[in-house]
């Protein structure tokens, strides 16, 4: 730590990697990123793709991004997954690489020309489960320094049992790596699995107000979480599409 | 001070000795190998290829495994895991510099945490043919912070002795010619678009590279070799300072 210190306080606050405000930046009217955030079987895909239908209704430009989903590092992290080699730091590095292709490619060049970045989990979701593999908080969240900040994130929070139970119906079969087996948790896989993410959970928890989280209740019907989401994304909207918008909403 | 203070000091040295040294990262570091000790001493041999740097990790390999020490060596793309895909990345051009950095970072972080930190707690002396530094030139002349490279990079271990080949670029690129014929692409920096042709592009970037380095001296106690010299003389240079080393920390 003193080390870093050290060479920090000669580098000094250099910026040339900045957080980059489309808006600031040029006079092209900026998009918008909206992510949704929460552990497995909280809901938030039905709810960004109910909020991805309506957003092309209104005509808006739309551009949907999820969690590893770049050719790049997925043949790596599959096969690293395959033979269990992969460390938390490398695990967490691999991802970071597969966020900042997505990044560079699609997301900002899309937001810098006025697209609504629709994103199924961000950064959050690798500060939540870096940290719970054990990996320094703090390292990871400088690694993730580039990335901008959400317009809006809405983070779905559920009890676990109802979260478990709905991804139980649907997929019964756990993958290592997805359970948190490399966590040794325990060795029958659904407690694993349930165990890890309860501690995931505890770390969105902990960082919902710190990182401006709009949590949304899991448990409501889908329609009345669906209708509030909306109602928070008025504001992005350009004027005369957000009067459009909010007539549809009241009837 | 007293016989005995001095007797039970020397025997908390060699207790000490024994267990190895506590590990030191450059900032952040990993949290779930902080309780790791190592026994080996790190050495780093950083230069620009045509420096005779490999030549170098060669004969200092040999003298010391003739002194009875035991010797690993690594370099770049070597890790099992990633080593194939960097080199796809490379080739698949169209990557953004944080995606690349990021995969680099993973790439040497699986070396790292399979092969140094193993061979350092077993008391092996690792001799490293390039470390973060060359990761790190590379990264900031293309444009990426200091800052953000520097935080990115503390999960890496703190090394007993780092070394530079400094080789003025004319000697540089005569040596890569006499040898190769031909400069390489990356190199010579020629993704970057500094000339219009591969020889000045050359001479610029390792110009650059060369700056960072030097800044690199006084930040991470990089020690600066004259490698312009033969190839024994540079070897008797480094091999003194080495074994000097060695000796004064008694291993």
């Amino acid at each position: 730590m003193e080390e870093l210190n050290r060479i920090n306080e000669k580098i000094g606050d250099e910026t040339n990697l900045v957080r980059v405000n489309p808006q600031e930046k040029t006079g092209y009217p900026a998009g918008a990123l909206i992510v949704v955030e929460g552990i497995d079987g909280s809901g938030k895909s039905t709810q960004l793709h109910l909020l991805d239908a309506w957003l092309r209704h209104l005509g808006v430009l739309v551009y949907d991004t999820g969690w590893n989903s770049s050719e790049l590092v997925k043949e790596i992290t599959s096969k690293g997954k395959r033979k269990a080699l992969l460390t938390p730091t490398t695990f967490s590095l691999l991802h970071a690489t597969d966020f900042a292709d997505r990044y560079e490619r699609n997301v900002y060049p899309l937001l810098r020309a006025g697209y609504f970045v629709l994103a199924d989990r961000y950064i959050y979701t690798a500060y939540a489960r870096d940290t719970v593999r054990g990996c320094n908080p703090r390292w990871v969240r400088k690694m993730y320094d580039f990335a901008i900040r959400p317009s809006l994130t809405f983070y779905f929070d559920v009890p676990i049992d109802i979260a478990v139970k709905r991804i139980m119906i649907g997929r019964p079969k756990l993958k290592y790596y997805e359970a948190g087996m490399d966590l040794n948790l325990s060795t029958d896989i659904y407690e694993s699995y349930r165990i890890f993410q309860s501690r995931i959970m505890e770390q969105y928890r902990r960082m919902a107000r710190k990182e401006n989280f709009l949590v949304m209740d899991a448990t409501l019907d889908i329609e009345e979480q669906q209708k509030k989401m909306r109602r928070a994304i008025l504001p992005l909207l350009r004027p005369e599409v957000a009067a459009l918008a909010s007539e549809e909403l009241v009837q | 001070m007293n016989p005995l203070t001095n007797k039970v000091r020397g025997l908390m040295d060699i207790k000490r000795s024994k267990d190895g040294s506590q590990i030191r990262f450059y900032g952040d570091g990993i949290p779930y190998l902080k309780r790791t000790k190592l026994k080996g001493k790190l050495i780093v041999i950083e230069g620009p290829d045509g420096s005779g740097r490999s030549s170098q990790v060669e004969l200092i390999k040999n003298k010391l495994e003739s002194d009875g020490h035991a010797v690993t060596t690594t370099g770049l793309k070597r890790s099992e895991l990633i080593g194939a895909g960097v080199l796809a990345a490379k080739q698949k051009l169209p990557v953004g510099q944080k995606t690349l950095a990021l995969f680099y970072a993973a790439d040497f972080a699986d070396r790292l945490e399979h092969h140094i930190i193993p061979s350092l707690e077993a008391g092996s002396i690792v001799i490293a043919d390039r470390y973060i530094y060359t990761l790190m030139a590379r990264s900031v002349v293309r444009g990426i912070s200091r800052k953000w490279t520097n935080d990115l990079f503390g999960f890496a271990i703190v090394p007993d002795q780092i070394f530079y080949l400094d080789v003025s670029p004319d000697k540089l690129f005569h040596r890569i010619f006499q040898k190769y014929s031909a400069l390489d692409y990356y190199e010579a920096g020629a993704d970057m678009g500094l000339a219009d042709d591969l020889f000045d592009s050359f001479i610029i970037y390792q110009r650059r590279i060369a700056r960072e380095f030097r800044r690199m001296e006084k930040l991470y106690g990089l020690v600066a070799i004259d490698a312009n010299r033969t190839m024994s003389e540079v070897n008797n240079d480094l091999q003194t300072r080495i074994s000097s080393y060695l000796n004064a920390s008694k291993i």
